[in-house]
């Protein structure tokens, strides 16, 4: 979702350290890529192929595996495992967990910084941001937040990190420099996730319960326009809005839904729904292919992933993975 | 809406963004709430359910705490004044004086008790959170426009339970009831279930309170020769429904009944607002934060009164004011709604001013089910498949 670096030289980076060691990357076809997938009940991460659509490893990992993300570099994916309080690193290579960061307790989302030295870490248990330095592989601080702090992102100039929390409902705006809360933002019930537009024009939050994504000035700190969703035959109290994902040229969204079993695709000009995918049920969590053709997503009751053409706007298969999966990451 | 919510959050992002500049100094608005309880704790059948002495009060000094972390960006501070009634007081007394410090008060009292806090304080304008009473005549003939009902009633719980036997085809009751007067209350509201759902009551025993200890040495030896006895030769059925909010037999019925058969209601499968098991919906975190702070296992009692407490630090934080009178408002108003780890937002029925919600179906290890069960529909709420519905409802707020 968040893929700083183009494919190709991804895969030229990858070829590099790969040294010639091993011949079967060569043979990757054009437009493989990899998808992790956490899943939380099985305590494991599903490895997805994106060319034959198969799970291709089943990993196991922690207690309670939840926040997943590639390193910039594409090396290692991360995943906070939040019942043994920490984030394991798996080697993308060898596909084994070779590192764990000192998180705080509780991990469950996080983000890196845009060079990939800092990752910020939202621990659900204590009301804190942890600050974490990838390199070193040290804790650097804690912000203090609201309750409950789940929702990560950081601006597109990296100048400021937001921080959603659950019971508290704000989105709060820390300068990356400062480590300083610079304003508040009231948003609906319980905000979940947090994204960028590329520009940096937008905020947009998700609030599961409120219904709700509200679209954030990030400059004045103020709600501009709220996105609201209606399915008919579908009662309100089961719209729970989670994941947002936005294209590179901001003009289309996708909003996972939760137990309303769909994803919202909405024009970002007009703020308006303009489309309702079925997908599988309780779905949260959502990672593009780094070329933009497909966006998957993960539904948790049904143990599987959704594969949705991007510019068809269709879901063209489902993948099952292990047991409630949870977040997505896809090779940069 | 939109226009609303946006001005509203210029108001906020003003307070906070001072706070990191210039206006520190400023003194916060301070709310206070009163949390008005009784003396002494009922006895249980089951030691491990026995209730500590802070049941209900603990649960308000945890969303104390919640409020306030929210209130440090909002300049907003919230206290707690705890008062507990004595046997002989007046509460119309205590109420009062407990109000004059504290607009909201959460109250864990008798329904009659209740009544007359009520009333005493109706001119003064303070808002009442009943935590603590399930009475449906609370919400019906004797409701009162400056209570808010964050406990379920009797026929919301018993509701809750008969959607989950029903939809396990459970159908057959055999239903027990005690002899006190609750314990009636609670088999009117499971008649009334039986008949809404679609479940046949083949039978009703009732369980006579003949008094004796709860505590015995050799307890088990007695109840062992007495509950097979008393189940036996009854009519064929699928599940044994107790109603014993009196704690006088019902959990002594699992394991124990002639036929083989479940048990639910007062024991068993019983219906609650909230379980210390419960871990859904982010739930972990907050069962976590009050093992923390109270060193002890989180009731449906402490449930009801963090959501109480809750309910005014959201409001305070939506209006961005202290005002009793405008937070009592935006409570009662459309536009309300909150978060409590019941996995969709709790909504006031305008009709009575009972919260809205979710209940859980619990074993004492894990919970089993959440009512409303699916398939259960309604035309606004599925929630409102749960207890007294507006059509029903006898209550004129005043």
């Amino acid at each position: 979702m968040q893929a700083a670096l183009k494919r190709e030289t991804s895969r030229m980076s990858r070829a590099g350290l790969l040294c010639g060691m091993v011949v079967w990357l060569a043979a990757t076809p054009a437009h493989a890529f990899v998808a992790y997938v956490s899943n939380e009940k099985g305590n494991t991460v599903s490895v997805i192929d994106t060319e034959s659509w198969t799970v291709t490893r089943t990993i196991k990992v922690g207690q309670r595996p939840r926040g997943i993300e590639f390193t910039r570099d594409g090396k290692f994916v991360m995943v906070a495992v939040g019942d043994d309080d920490t984030i394991q690193v798996i080697d993308a290579k060898t596909q084994a967990i070779v590192d764990t960061l000192p998180s705080g307790p509780d991990p469950e989302l996080f983000v890196q910084d845009a060079a990939g030295k800092l990752l910020y870490v939202a621990n659900e248990n204590d009301n804190t941001v942890t600050v974490i330095d990838l390199e070193k592989r040290v804790r650097l601080g804690d912000i203090q937040v609201g309750v409950e702090p789940e929702g990560m992102t950081v601006s597109p100039d990296g100048k400021i990190l937001i921080n959603t929390s659950e019971t508290t409902n704000m989105a709060h705006f820390i300068d990356t420099a400062s480590r300083q809360i610079v304003a508040n933002v009231l948003v609906d019930a319980r905000p979940r996730f947090a994204e960028f537009k590329r520009d940096g024009s937008e905020l947009w939050v998700s609030s599961e319960i409120g219904g709700t994504v509200s679209i954030i000035d990030p400059v004045k700190h103020v709600v501009t326009g709220k996105i609201t969703f209606e399915i008919p035959g579908l009662r309100r109290e089961a719209i729970q809005p989670v994941g947002i994902g936005m294209t590179r040229d901001g003009k289309t969204a996708f909003i996972a839904l939760g137990p309303a079993n769909r994803v919202a695709v909405v024009d970002t000009a007009t703020r308006k729904v303009t489309k309702y995918l079925l997908v599988g049920q309780r779905v949260w969590h959502m990672a593009f292919t780094p070329d933009e053709k497909y966006l998957l997503v993960t539904n948790g009751v049904s143990n599987d992933v959704s594969v949705i053409d991007v510019p068809a706007q269709k879901v063209i298969k489902t993948i099952q993975v292990g047991e409630l999966p949870w977040g997505i990451t896809i090779a940069p | 809406m939109i226009r609303w919510v946006a001005v509203l959050s210029i108001g906020l992002s003003i307070g906070p963004g001072a706070v990191a500049t210039s206006a520190r100094a400023a003194d916060p608005t301070e709310i206070g709430i009163g949390y008005l309880g009784h003396v002494g704790t009922r006895a249980t059948l089951s030691l491990v359910e026995q209730p500590a002495e802070n049941d209900g009060v603990a649960g308000a000094r945890l969303a104390i705490d919640d409020n306030n972390t929210t209130g440090k960006f909002l300049n907003q501070r919230f206290t707690l004044e705890e008062r507990r009634l004595k046997a002989g007081e007046d509460v119309a007394q205590v109420a009062a004086a407990l109000a004059e410090r504290n607009g909201f008060i959460i109250a864990d009292l008798p329904a009659d008790a209740l009544l007359k806090a009520a009333d005493a304080l109706r001119e003064r304008g303070t808002l009442i959170f009943n935590a603590g009473a399930i009475d449906e005549r609370l919400r019906e003939a004797d409701c009162r426009a400056n209570i808010i009902h964050v406990a379920p009633t009797r026929s919301m719980l018993a509701d809750a339970l008969a959607q989950y036997l029903v939809w396990k085809q459970w159908k057959r009751w055999l239903l027990v009831v005690g002899s006190h007067d609750e314990d009636k209350l609670y088999a009117d509201a499971l008649r009334r279930a039986a008949t809404r759902f679609g479940a046949k009551i083949v039978q009703e025993r009732t369980f006579e309170d003949t008094g004796g200890a709860r505590r015995t040495d050799s307890g088990v030896t007695l109840i062992q020769r007495q509950m097979p006895v008393f189940t036996q030769q009854a009519p064929a059925y699928d599940v044994l429904v107790a109603a014993d909010e009196s704690e006088v037999f019902a959990n002594y019925l699992p394991y124990r009944t002639w036929d083989p058969r479940p048990v639910a209601g007062s024991a068993g499968l019983e219906p609650k607002s909230w379980d210390a098991a419960q871990d859904q919906w982010g739930a972990v975190q907050m069962q976590n934060r009050f093992i923390r702070l109270n060193h002890r296992r989180m009731t449906a009692l402490d449930m009801q009164a963090w959501t109480a407490v809750r309910m005014i630090g959201e409001a305070t934080s939506r209006t961005s004011s202290g005002d009793t009178k405008k937070v009592i408002d935006f409570i009662k108003g459309a536009d309300f709604s909150v978060a409590a780890f019941k996995g969709t937002r709790l909504t006031l029925r305008d009709w009575n001013l009972q919260l809205r919600q979710p209940i859980l179906l619990v074993d004492g290890r894990m919970v089993v089910s959440v009512s409303p069960q699916e398939g259960f529909l309604h035309q606004v709420s599925e929630l409102d498949t749960l207890g007294y519905d507006r059509p029903e409802s006898k209550c004129k707020l005043r």
